[in-house]
């Protein structure tokens, strides 16, 4: 009965759906593995780096927004912590992984970047050019320094590999592959590359790829679907395999050279082993195992971890397949994931007006819902008495990504951030017109912002800059004035990415990327406590109203309660911690994303994932891994005895496509935002046609 | 000349070619098929058959070259033996018994005296590959008792089971798992696939394994049509595979060629495909191989395939993929309409073959001469489509004309027949279609017949109809300002009070035909077609009908559904005798005057044989089958036989054949096995097996001899042939195996005085006593043959021989028979 409130709610929300143009989903561009901490970094074609972290569930932990000058075409680690990007603005890019920031852009003067690779030691890196140059870079500790060019190609350079010994690299250009000595600079052996494709001559072969194996053989992935091995020491083909009847565009060599992995133009990921002929002899080959086909578009790029190949491409997913034999134990790990969505939140919604404030690379829509006199039973579509408005399309100036944006709950003030500013909007309502007013001098630390949050009441807007601090501004009709800086705690400067303010406006809650979540005290402006550090970065935060407690979801599906006043965790989290989470909770695929609470119901928790809603009832029991957690419907003929008996505390709805968004707007109403697959499908251009028998 | 024995009913070739896998000979020169109890040893270059091994007494179900005797073939049976043979002789070496049904044999070349054998001990389908250990003896027959057991519950096909590695391990398939024993570590790896319960996969069952000559790389084949390829499977945990996808329909046979660098595969599709370096997209095919690929075999020599496929046939490729030589057999796998008939010129025997097809199948070489196109339009399989079906056929004016028709009913009222009508031609040597007619009548067709009566110059056909009509068909002339033609009409329609026409039967002088319509029988004059009489005996509708021959053709036989066999007398126009007996098939012998009945009974079938003038059976034969049997046919001796039992006369002049519902052809027989088969195939070599046309002979083997006497005549030339030819002691030597033959200082003098030229050929008979007698033994297989060879040449070649005759020698002599035997009517065409 308790439930019942709430998805009458859902139905009414979705009877109000919004419909709005789309804007163009965005691939991944390049992937890079970092083996060392278990991280993976991904780019997509706007310019955007995301931080995976492998460890943490595949949590997205970090990024950096893109810039519409700045398409990356390679992307690599170097000496552990560092990352580097190169594109075809022709800059070769370093990232902050603390601040979140670029640290620095270098041109190459090459022309644009094609592709990079940092040599085996981890001190050098190539970066492959438009104008044929291979140039060779010394990375130092703050900053890298070119050192000299390589014998300059006819053709753009597009693939690069180190030799494992760093004595010599392969680099795949058109038509051709180069072998170049890293001492002299100069080729040792220029191989070519058949053009011919099933018999008919393309154009060129471009070589996608290029991976220098110990041994001396070298891998080429190219244009007419081959993959090639090449003796390097002779500069012969000594084995090819036609595995597509598209491009082969990416490689990836595991670190101990017994299995590599190719994407291909049709979506497919084809698995390469190194098997020993027979079991007696010393000889071994290599030999195409196992395709797979998570993908409908190209695979533009794939990486190789001990455990999984990793693959992303145009079609938006990410996706770790596990090698089943590297896999120990089963756990997480050893299940294909997908990772489609962003891990973090691009809705905000003003709940006393009803307004929905939509998040894009490059602009902000802001919408009114719908609404509906009508009533019915639960799962009924009711007829809209009111449709939704599109109410206003704002767009940023210049080429940056919206890194951050965030409504008041009144609905009168909207506040966004890109990498080099911040914006404050103040939106005036008379009648149905609706002004927007621009809220000009902005302080000077006020420049970059990676969360905004306003607070209940809508007078203050708490700010997280990436140097670690947290500003605190006291909103006024037309103007503001900037009240408190929380510093970060001595030594650090990681950012904070998440906020969580209380509705009676006391405290502030506000979580970085790893270390544990601080609680500022807002009255009296300074530090009240550290809720004791996770191993597990912080997905979503949430301060509930009355009793103050913060709830805390971790990217291992835990979640915790903790009462802020009392300053320790409450009685009910140290009970679910002491029991353990269901096994089903704990192997859902994606994070929790938003946290809130019902006004009238302090029992209930309400969180949502992408796939599913749930409202956890502490007063209900536990369930344990025998009863089962995704409960249908329970059938109404049933007695109120066994409902009760077979209650439990989590109640989960997973009607829902993927779900973007999910708040509670008043007791009654629930908004949901979905966003379903096949209209991200609907945006891509058409995959590669295939013959298909019987059809 | 044949001793009398008990008439016995006995299998008569058409056996499964297809049963098991074919092997090849180490030099390619052979291939072996199992044929029933029968190894057959074919040439891979002419297809002909050299050899029958036999000796099994069960269905053969596996062979295997020895490994080490590559001139030596192991075959196992269900009757428990296996058996090693010298196929170049055709000689049974050994029999090693085992005791046990065995349904499957491996060799391998570690293993040297031992075999491996698929065998079911306890359960019914409970199948063992165990490993039999051969003793060596210099006996006959060994006892081999010594099993040791290999792997348990196995598939029973020896598709699914395959060594690798030089026996290194074995690799057996069955429903969603791959076992591997390794017999060094005597450990089995399994490796599972998800089931049928995952909708999914929901089709991904193990068919059939192969494995690779040089790598560690295992090969199956699988229900949805995907071929699997595991490496690195003596690692529970690292194993991997690859898949390769083209089938759309389960993969029957798997087959890696010699060296390991292509796969072949086939399936349902008759398209063999071949994978080169086992890669997906390096795929070359050989399509439109006719029928269900079965079997696929590659030769140890590496140069040619061969798939055996649904049909009973064998197709040899070249390793370029290009058939070469199809060995096929009696087609069985569709339904037989038309029933069994005898084509007046060839004497084959004629029936239902391929889909849409008439075949031809030569019941003394037990192989398909050839096929008839019927229906002419592509077969498409594709179960649940209604096919159209060639369900009538008969054979007109001495083999001229062939009636067929065909229909296909997709509803109730939607009846589309055809018919057609094939005049011989005797240019192309083959039926020419001379006229299609559509819907003859408005509805099934129950019976067609020829009139086949002499005085008739006229070929008429009648058609017998369920719309209650029998047509009159006349052969006339469709001349135009264009060309000369000839065509069939319909000349007269008859009907009798709206009754179906069920069967229709005309006399032996064709002067009566007889149209049964349900209980009734009509008889009509063939000039008038006036209705002459009707009988009837109200004791069910008329099933079969005919008339009685010779000196009982003023009877008409009528057997009813009711199991009452009438004889009515056309010329008192009364029930002559009736019986009680449930017939199923009624058959006239067309050389005497008996009439082969076969009833029905709870335990099996009976034949009856009997004279319609006595109601009493000549001859009865209980239990002739324990099926039932469909349909049967009398087939003319080309020699009679001379049975002085009066119980056997029915035999002399004519065989009788039948077919019973599991389509196994039977016949009878008083000969033992061994003796029935013709002897002509025993001793043919492949390089004599070669068709000999005349160009044989003066390209061939003629050849040098034209060198060595240019200037001499044609007249003497003949005579000089024998010379390097038939000398027995050359023959000898060259046609007797190695290991017989005595020592070659022995053998020196008697080759070379045989090599010099005598004047007297007897000179070299006279060195040796006993070739002499296999000689004459030979003579006499050939003066039989000749009896009915003279009989079909042409005239002028005899002439020539016959002058010759009297002043040649034995050997001589043979020579010119095999000459004149030789087939001069293309000389006619030039």
């Amino acid at each position: 009965a308790s439930t019942s409130g709430a998805e009458h709610a859902s139905a009414r929300a979705r009877g109000a759906a919004v419909e709005r143009d789309e804007p163009p989903a965005i691939g991944i561009r390049c992937v890079a593995y970092n083996n060392q901490s278990n991280r993976l970094a991904v780019s997509r074609t706007d310019g955007t780096v995301e931080i995976y972290n492998l460890s943490a569930n595949y949590f997205q932990e970090k990024f950096f927004p893109g810039h519409e000058s700045r398409a990356t075409e390679a992307l690599c680690w170097a000496k552990g912590q560092r990352l580097f990007s190169a594109g075809l603005n022709g800059e070769i890019i370093e990232y902050d992984l603390q601040a979140l920031n670029i640290k620095y852009a270098v041109d190459a003067f090459g022309g644009p970047i094609w592709s990079m690779a940092v040599s085996p030691c981890g001190s050098q890196l190539l970066v492959g050019c438009e104008d044929g140059s291979v140039k060779l870079f010394q990375i130092t500790p703050d900053k890298i320094q070119f050192e000299r060019n390589f014998d300059r190609q006819k053709s753009r350079i597009l693939s690069l590999s180190w030799h494992p010994s760093g004595t010599h690299i392969a680099a795949g250009s058109i038509d051709y592959i180069s072998v170049f000595a890293v001492k002299s600079g100069s080729a040792v052996h220029k191989m070519l590359v058949d053009r011919q494709y099933m018999g008919v001559s393309k154009r060129k072969c471009i070589i996608w790829g290029v991976a220098f194996l110990s041994d001396g053989t070298i891998i080429s992935v190219d244009s007419a679907g081959k993959v090639q091995f090449w003796d390097s020491a002779t500069g012969t083909l000594v084995k090819n395999h036609l595995i597509a009847n598209a491009d082969v565009q990416s490689i990836a060599v595991s670190d101990q050279e017994d299995s590599f992995v190719v994407g291909t133009a049709e979506g497919t990921v084809f698995h390469f082993q190194l098997v020993s002929v027979t079991s007696n002899s010393s000889e071994k080959q290599w030999v195409r195992t196992k395709p797979f086909q998570h993908h409908t578009h190209d695979v533009r790029a794939v990486a190789h971890s001990p455990t999984a190949l990793i693959s992303g491409g145009t079609d938006t997913h990410l996706v770790i397949r596990p090698l089943m034999e590297k896999v120990e134990v089963k756990n997480y790990d050893a299940a294909l994931r997908k990772i489609t969505f962003p891990h973090r939140r691009l809705i905000s919604c003003s709940k006393k007006r009803h307004l929905l404030l939509f998040q894009f690379a490059h602009h902000l829509e802001l919408w009114r819902l719908g609404s509906t006199v009508a009533t019915g039973k639960n799962g009924d579509t009711l007829p809209l008495s009111k449709d939704a408005d599109h109410l206003l399309h704002l767009k940023t100036k210049g080429p940056e990504n919206i890194i951050c944006s965030c409504i008041s709950p009144c609905g009168s003030w909207i506040a966004y951030s890109t990498t080099s500013r911040f914006f404050l909007y103040r939106l005036n309502y008379e009648h149905d017109n609706i002004s927007l007013q621009r809220v000009s001098k902005m302080p000077a630390f006020l420049r970059s912002a990676l969360q905004i949050l306003f607070s209940e009441d809508s007078t203050k807007l708490f700010v997280a800059s990436n140097q670690g601090s947290l500003h605190t501004i006291r909103l006024l009709e037309g103007s503001f004035k900037h009240l408190h800086t929380f510093q970060p705690q001595s030594g650090t400067v990681e950012s904070m990415c998440l906020l969580a303010v209380s509705p009676d406006g006391n405290w502030l809650a506000a979580s970085g990327t790893s270390a544990g979540v601080h609680v500022y005290n807002i009255k009296h402006l300074k530090l009240h406590c550290t809720v004791p550090a996770y191993n597990f970065p912080v997905t979503a935060l949430a301060i509930a109203p009355n009793t103050n407690n913060l709830v805390i979801a971790h990217s291992d599906q835990q979640v915790f309660e903790y009462s802020i006043p009392d300053k320790q965790y409450t009685e009910w989290s140290r009970t679910i911690q002491k029991q353990g989470f269901h096994y089903l909770w704990l192997q859902r695929d994606t994070p929790i994303t938003h946290i809130s609470f019902h006004p009238k119901r302090p029992m209930h928790i309400l969180l949502h994932d992408a796939y599913m809603f749930c409202i956890i009832d502490k007063s209900l029991p536990l369930p344990n891994d025998k009863t089962l957690l995704y409960n249908p419907l329970p059938p109404t003929n049933e007695s109120d005895v066994i409902r009760r008996r077979t209650a439990h505390a989590f109640k989960i709805s997973k009607i829902y496509k993927p779900l973007l968004f999910m708040d509670l707007l008043d007791e009654r109403t629930l908004v949901a935002v979905e966003r379903p697959l096949d209209d991200i499908i609907a945006q891509l251009p058409p995959p590669i046609k295939k013959k298909k028998f019987g059809t | 000349m044949v001793e009398e024995e008990s008439v016995r009913v006995v299998r008569c070739g058409g056996s499964e070619l297809n049963f098991r896998r074919a092997v090849f000979s180490a030099d390619s020169k052979y291939i072996f098929c199992v044929s029933g109890d029968f190894v057959k040893v074919h040439s891979t270059a002419t297809e002909e058959c050299v050899h029958i091994l036999q000796g099994h007494r069960n269905l053969v179900t596996g062979i295997q070259l020895n490994p080490n005797n590559h001139l030596q073939l192991y075959s196992c049976s269900f009757d428990g033996t296996v058996k090693l043979w010298d196929y170049v002789d055709g000689i049974l070496i050994k029999t090693f018994v085992v005791g046990l049904k065995l349904h499957a044999l491996f060799t391998l070349p570690s293993a040297e005296d031992s075999v491996f054998v698929i065998i079911n001990k306890e359960k019914p389908d409970v199948f063992q590959l165990v490993s039999v250990k051969l003793p060596k003896s210099s006996s006959q027959e060994i006892e081999a008792k010594e099993l040791s057991f290999v792997l348990d519950y196995i598939n029973q096909s020896p598709k699914c089971i395959a060594f690798g590695n030089e026996g290194e391990y074995v690799a057996a398939v069955r429903d969603f798992y791959l076992s591997v024993y390794f017999f060094k570590k005597k450990t089995t790896s399994r490796f599972t696939l998800s089931s049928s319960r995952n909708k999914k996969h929901a089709k991904n069952n193990f068919t059939c394994v192969a494995c690779h000559p040089k790598e560690d790389c295992i090969a199956t084949g699988h229900k949805d049509g995907k071929i699997r390829l595991w490496r690195n499977f003596d690692d529970d945990k690292k194993y991997t595979y690859t898949c390769l996808h083209w089938h759309h329909d389960m993969v029957m046979d798997l087959a890696f060629s010699v060296t390991g660098t292509s796969l072949l595969s086939g399936g349902r599709e008759s398209v063999l495909v071949e994978w080169r370096d086992a890669t997906e997209k390096n795929k070359e095919f050989l399509p439109r191989l006719g029928a269900t690929i079965e079997h696929i075999s590659v030769s140890p020599a590496g140069d040619l395939f061969c798939t055996s496929h649904s049909d009973n046939k064998i197709i040899v490729i070249h390793r370029n993929l290009e058939a070469s030589a199809v060995i096929q057999g009696l087609v069985k796998d569709s339904n037989i309409f038309t029933g069994l008939m005898v084509d007046p010129r060839t004497k084959a025997l004629v029936l239902n073959g391929k889909p849409g097809h008439l075949q031809f199948y030569s019941l003394q070489h037990d192989k398909q001469l050839y096929n008839l196109d019927i229906i002419q339009q592509e077969y498409i399989n594709d179960s649940g489509l209604i096919q159209i079906e060639l369900t009538k056929a008969a054979f007109g004016c001495y083999g001229n004309w062939l009636a067929t028709v065909e229909q296909r009913q997709e509803k109730e009222t939607e009846l589309e027949l055809q018919m057609k009508l094939w005049m011989y031609n005797k240019k192309t040597q083959g039926f020419v279609l001379n006229t299609k007619v559509n819907m003859p009548h408005e509805d099934h067709i129950t019976a067609l017949c020829f009139c086949n009566a002499e005085k008739f110059e006229n070929p008429t056909l009648v058609t017998s109809s369920k719309d209650g009509h029998f047509k009159v068909w006349i052969l006339t002339d469709d001349s135009d300002i264009y060309k000369k033609a000839v065509g069939w009409t319909c000349d007269f329609v008859g009907s009798y009070h709206k009754y179906q026409a069920t069967n229709c039967c005309f006399s032996e002088d064709g002067s009566l035909l007889a149209v049964s319509f349900e209980e009734i029988v009509t008889i009509w004059d063939s000039e008038t077609w006036e209705l002459k009489c009707t009988f009837c005996q109200r004791a069910g509708k008329i099933r079969h009908l005919c008339f009685g021959r010779l000196t009982c053709s003023k009877y008409l036989l009528g057997a009813t559904e009711n199991g009452i066999l009438c004889c009515w007398n056309l010329l008192s126009c009364a029930l002559e005798w009736s019986a009680k007996l449930n017939v199923r098939v009624m058959e006239p012998d067309p050389n005497s005057e008996n009439i082969a009945a076969i009833s029905r009974s709870s335990v099996g079938s009976d034949l009856f044989v009997f004279k319609p003038s006595e109601p009493r059976p000549l001859y009865i034969q209980k239990n002739i089958s324990r099926e039932e049997v469909q349909w049967g046919v009398f087939v003319p001796r080309d020699v009679p036989e001379s049975f002085t039992s009066e119980a056997y006369q029915w035999l002399n002049r004519s065989q009788f054949y039948f077919l019973t519902k599991s389509q196994t052809l039977l016949t009878f027989s008083t000969k033992s096995p061994e003796e029935k088969l013709t002897p002509t195939s025993k001793q043919l070599l492949a390089e004599e097996s070669l068709p000999t046309t005349p160009f044989y002979f003066i390209l061939g083997k003629h050849r040098e001899q034209q060198d060595e006497k240019i200037n001499e005549a044609f007249e003497s030339e003949l005579v000089q042939l024998p010379l390097t030819e038939n000398i027995p002691a050359i023959s000898e030597l060259l046609h007797t195996p190695a290991h017989v033959l005595p020592s070659a200082s022995f053998l020196c003098s008697k080759f070379v005085s045989s090599l010099l030229l005598s004047k007297e050929t007897k000179s070299s008979e006279e060195i040796s006593e006993d070739v002499d007698m296999e000689e004459g033994k030979e003579s006499d297989d050939s003066d039989e043959e000749n009896d009915f060879t003279e009989k079909i040449q042409d005239t002028n070649n005899t002439d020539l021989g016959e002058d010759l005759l009297h002043q040649l020698s034995k050997s001589e002599e043979k020579e010119l028979r095999k000459f004149r035997k030789v087939d001069y009517s293309w000389i006619t065409v030039l």
